[in-house]
């Protein structure tokens, strides 16, 4: 079971979300923190560290005495990561996406490929839960390879849970693709509504089943519960704006550890999850059911 | 000599575009004759990324040994550099006056980029 947990908005509760539901299914889960520009479920799991393992992506590297300057390369391109001007091809590492398809297409085999380091993933443990984190290297601007392998090491055995990057950009669908559930966590206020708009039409075109998580859930309107029930998003859970859980998530603590109340909730957010999981699914033997699911593809 | 000149327009007498790689027109002037090839510049003007990397190998292949233009970044710049193109930045007016102040020697080429990359 892979349950990636999403919003348009950002700073509505996302890590929240991920990591007391990690904590109240413990040795069951294992929580990915796949907002690599800025992973943050640490200061929450406080996770021991096993190791840390660098991420570099495939770059082109072109044999000057081989390349005839025909261009193939810089045509299909479509991050113009490679130009042809005068006698050489320049490379714009930054650019590259890792594709190699420039490669694929030198008639010369003049392209060869050399790394670029773009970040790395942590792999640790906090008590039981399992923790994955990516950090994208300072003045990196492309995150999906690293989120990519992120997943990549996650144990198929367990529930995984993934903290998403919010938008609905490259990154969140690279953090979404593939799931079993998407749970979307908004807040009732005009900019929650706007951006859970955006977001839930993301999942759609994924095809992925989602629900509604609402923070904060006494401020603002009911806009957001009005569109969710328009729409057909179940509210799986509805957090207050209460003082308790500020205070604790300001000290770095979880909330089902502060207010041991919310731990059996968190677990029936899980049960709930796992009952529209297996409704969808003919083949629903247990909560691993997806564990052979295929590797998520490259998202565009 | 041949300069490239980036425009909102197709004509000599049209506005000089502040932006390179996604002006929609590159005019390609023959100093000498004043003839001008207009290079419609649309398909880069929603390039996903690196529209100035395009822009600036299109006019290097066009065998243009000036760019005027408003800012050139550095992706672009080092590409044009590559092709042995110098860059005159901060140019505005029409491209027939950017043209005649290059004839007359009054203006500066770039020694570096005068923007800072897109991403």
């Amino acid at each position: 079971m892979i349950i990636s947990i999403a919003s348009g908005k950002g700073g509505t509760g996302k890590t929240t979300v991920a990591t007391n539901l990690a904590a109240a299914l413990n040795g069951r889960a294992e929580l990915l923190d796949c907002d690599v520009e800025e992973p943050n479920a640490h200061l929450f799991l406080h996770p021991v560290i096993a190791r840390e393992e660098t991420v570099a992506i495939p770059v082109p590297l072109v044999d000057e005495s081989r390349c005839t300057l025909c261009k193939k390369c810089a045509a299909i391109c479509r991050f113009n990561a490679l130009a042809v001007v005068g006698r050489q091809v320049l490379i714009f590492p930054e650019l590259c996406h890792g594709c190699g398809g420039c490669l694929l297409v030198c008639p010369e085999d003049a392209i060869t490929e050399t790394g670029r380091e773009v970040g790395a993933v942590r792999l640790g443990r906090s008590g039981a839960v399992g923790f994955i984190d990516g950090r994208l290297r300072v003045g990196e601007a492309m995150s999906p390879p690293l989120i990519k392998r992120v997943r990549a090491a996650a144990d198929p055995e367990r529930i995984t849970l993934i903290d998403a990057p919010p938008g609905t950009s490259c990154p969140v669908i690279a953090a979404m693709h593939g799931a079993d559930f998407v749970v979307l966590v908004t807040e009732p206020t005009p900019f929650g509504l706007h951006d859970l708009k955006l977001a839930v039409e993301a999942v759609r075109l994924l095809g992925i089943p989602a629900g509604l998580v609402v923070n904060r859930a006494d401020l603002g309107d009911d806009a957001v519960f009005r569109y969710a029930e328009s729409e057909g998003l179940p509210l799986l859970l509805a957090i207050p704006f209460d003082r308790h859980i500020a205070e604790a998530y300001s000290r770095g603590q979880l909330i089902v550890d502060a207010l041991p109340d919310w731990r059996q909730r968190f677990v029936e957010l899980y049960q709930q999850i796992d009952t529209i999981v297996c409704r969808n699914t003919t083949t629903c033997a247990n909560s691993s059911s997806s564990a052979a699911k295929a590797a998520p593809a490259r998202p565009a | 000599m041949k300069v490239a000149v980036t425009a909102k327009g197709a004509l000599l007498d049209s506005e000089v575009d502040p932006r390179f790689g996604r002006a929609p027109y590159i005019l390609i002037v023959d100093t000498d004759t004043m003839a001008v090839e207009a290079v419609d510049n649309s398909s880069n003007v929603n390039a996903f990324k690196g529209a100035g990397i395009q822009a600036a190998a299109m006019v290097s292949d066009k065998g243009a040994q000036v760019l005027m233009t408003g800012y050139c970044g550095p992706k672009a710049f080092a590409t044009l550099a590559a092709g042995g193109v110098k860059v005159v930045s901060d140019v505005g007016g029409k491209v027939r006056e950017a043209v005649a102040a290059l004839k007359a020697g009054t203006v500066t080429y770039a020694s570096a980029p005068n923007k800072e990359a897109h991403w």
